[in-house]
């Protein structure tokens, strides 16, 4: 960074309604997911701890229950990272934008 | 066995091959601590699973399944499930506001002695607990191997440490991170040609296959016993069996955003951006090894059995055997190899990770607050420091002895760093208030509480054990009391005291967090 930030500066972007928006969008995205892959997760030890003649319960040939659930949560979590890494795209967008507006600059360069 | 011997020494030849290339390149400390900050997105990813895929994985969970079946496979859904917390939280904010160490963010707005002497400590704890874990499965590889070479746990214990010592002394961040890529380029290809040959085996027939995990035989005291593996509770039973499983899952899901070794990875790329892409990389990588542990678990159970293992080596080289019985020695040899370099390669990251924070945290910033006495001084502390992490490990891993699971002790170390390092990286970057004593508290009270535990735990404490007691906390892993544990400290510590300074960086923080704005760079050619 050539320039100096100052004080000023950072309470001015954390002032920007653009940058506002897009912590909004981030917020919006990163907590009820969080809270999704949280519950979604803990729900697996908690079922194969406490009801595990449930989990036994077979379903595909002898694949049973837990070994299925186990499994989805490969599928859970490739699609949430994906989910967000798309999204994270628009932060980028944002955040260029942000900085172009209130310092003349990109973060990233 | 020479071909087991060969290849070893080939991939050792290799490694030092980068090492020497990287030395010449790894002049100032940014180059030596994080790589000219120049590693691109899917190399950095391919390094984060190579860092991350250890001993544990390979050896451990392949051992734990070919045991206990499905209960081991927890261990592989925790692992990967965990990079959530790294994706969403940690990866882009420590890339844009930190240097060198987890610390950087944790001292960004409180005031750095106290709070970097902790760090460092935790880090130096964590790498440490980790490492021994590595240690102990290769002694216990090479034990197994080269058993009529002469070499035998020990001297292979002393080996491997010394080849950390010098990839690490010589060759930076720059050495680390390419051993790293060759060894994940190594390992994701091992364990898809023993995912084939066990699919293979049952004529790439998957019902042949799962049909076969659900009756699996084996003699227990004598008598033959035959258990459905694909069912939970072999390994976690009542009464505490639940309790033990969520506590193992919290230490997995929160440790990973805790691990020193891992967090330092996302200074080695130019920029945030490229730290998010590359977490999401790992994450392609990782997921589909965890996966394929069904292959080598199962495999390992059904086409070699418990009985066989245990005679050949024991539970962590189940993985080894399997591609003995599939395909021969040679194959044997390469697996053996593969594992080999997996040690290799995640111990060099541990070492960095360890001498790094005691050179940048502890030297620089608590001893000689925060001024380098001379240029370069902190790149020679380092050196220095990944010396004498390479003695203790060795020491500790001779006095351990091969018996442990190397995928448990590797659990511990999640634990600790998921009650002392994961709650206040979190609250430093999303809590106002957070303060120097809350910091401290948090992650004092973290580290102390989870190692207090581990040692009264059945782990250490057992009738006949290393203390000859009955436990006096039931649960194998801390997690579920540390970690909650960790977090009230850190908000106990922050309501009782109030720092101003602290309150007033909170907006810098968050602004660089998000944006980058001020991030360090990466070096020029």
């Amino acid at each position: 960074m050539s320039q100096q930030v100052t004080a000023k500066d950072w309470e001015r972007i954390s002032q920007s309604p653009d940058y506002r928006r897009m912590i909004a969008k981030k917020t919006k995205f990163v907590v009820p997911s969080t809270i999704f892959f949280l519950v979604y997760y803990f729900t697996l030890p908690v079922t194969v701890g406490y009801w595990p003649e449930l989990m036994k319960r077979e379903v595909i040939g002898v694949v049973n229950l837990a070994y299925l659930f186990a499994f989805s949560q490969f599928l859970m979590t490739w699609t949430l990272a994906y989910l967000y890494m798309r999204l994270a795209r628009q932060f980028d967008e944002m955040s260029d934008k942000v900085l172009a507006d209130t310092m003349g600059t990109k973060g990233d360069e | 066995m020479s071909v087991s011997l060969g290849m070893f020494l080939a991939f050792i030849a290799a490694t030092l091959g980068i090492t020497y290339w990287a030395s010449g390149k790894s002049q100032g400390a940014s180059a030596y601590f994080a790589a000219g900050r120049r590693i691109t997105g899917w190399q950095n990813g391919l390094a984060i699973a190579g860092d991350y895929m250890s001993a544990a994985s390979f050896l451990g969970i392949a051992g734990l399944i070919a045991y206990y079946g499905f209960d081991g496979f927890m261990y592989s859904v925790g692992f990967l499930v965990a990079y959530l917390v790294v994706l969403f939280v940690v990866a882009e904010p420590l890339r844009n506001a930190g240097k060198y160490t987890m610390a950087d963010i944790v001292a960004y707005r409180l005031r750095a002695r106290p709070v970097r002497a902790w760090a460092s400590l935790n880090t130096l704890t964590v790498s440490t607990f980790y490492m021994i874990a590595q240690m102990v499965g290769a002694g216990a590889l090479v034990n197994l191997l080269l058993a009529d070479s002469g070499i035998g746990y020990s001297g292979a214990v002393v080996g491997v440490g010394a080849l950390m010592i010098v990839y690490v002394v010589f060759g930076g961040m720059l050495a680390t991170t390419w051993v790293q890529i060759v060894k994940a380029v190594l390992l994701m290809s091992g364990t898809l040609l023993l995912s084939i040959l066990v699919l293979g085996h049952y004529g790439f027939d998957l019902a042949a296959f799962f049909n076969a995990a659900s009756a699996v035989s084996f003699q227990l005291d004598g008598q033959t016993v035959t258990q459905n593996f694909l069912e939970p509770g072999h390994y976690y039973q009542p009464p505490y069996g639940a309790l033990d499983l969520i506590s193992l899952g919290m230490a997995l899901i929160f440790g990973t955003a805790g691990l020193p070794h891992i967090l330092i990875r996302f200074y080695t790329v130019p920029d945030a951006k490229t730290a998010r892409a590359s977490v999401f990389w790992a994450m392609l990588l990782i997921g589909a090894f965890y996966i394929m542990t069904t292959f080598l678990g199962f495999g390992a159970a059904t086409i070699v059995g418990r009985d066989l293992i245990a005679d050949n080596g024991g539970i962590n080289m189940s993985a080894p055997m399997l591609a003995q019985v599939l395909a021969g020695d040679i194959f044997f040899a390469f697996i053996s190899a593969v594992a080999f370099a997996t040690i290799l390669a995640v111990v060099a990251g541990l070492t960095i990770s360890a001498s790094t924070s005691f050179a940048h945290d502890f030297y620089t910033n608590v001893i000689h607050h925060g001024k380098e006495p001379s240029p370069d001084e902190e790149v020679k502390v380092a050196r220095i420091t990944a010396f004498v992490v390479g003695a203790v490990s060795i020491a500790i891993a001779i006095l351990l002895g091969p018996g442990a699971n190397v995928a448990f002790l590797v659990g511990l170390a999640f634990a600790v760093a998921a009650s002392a390092n994961l709650p206040v990286i979190l609250l430093s970057l999303y809590w106002r208030k957070f303060t120097t004593r809350g910091a401290v508290w948090g992650m004092a009270g973290g580290l102390l509480s989870s190692i207090a535990l581990i040692i009264v735990s059945p782990s250490f404490m057992t009738p006949g054990g290393m203390i000859d007691a009955d436990p006096l906390f039931p649960l194998k892993n801390p997690g579920i009391i540390s970690i909650p544990l960790g977090f009230l400290m850190a908000y106990l510590g922050s309501i009782t005291s109030s720092e101003p300074t602290a309150e007033a960086m909170y907006t810098e923080l968050s602004v660089r967090a998000n944006t980058g704005l001020g991030a360090e760079k990466p070096t020029s050619h």
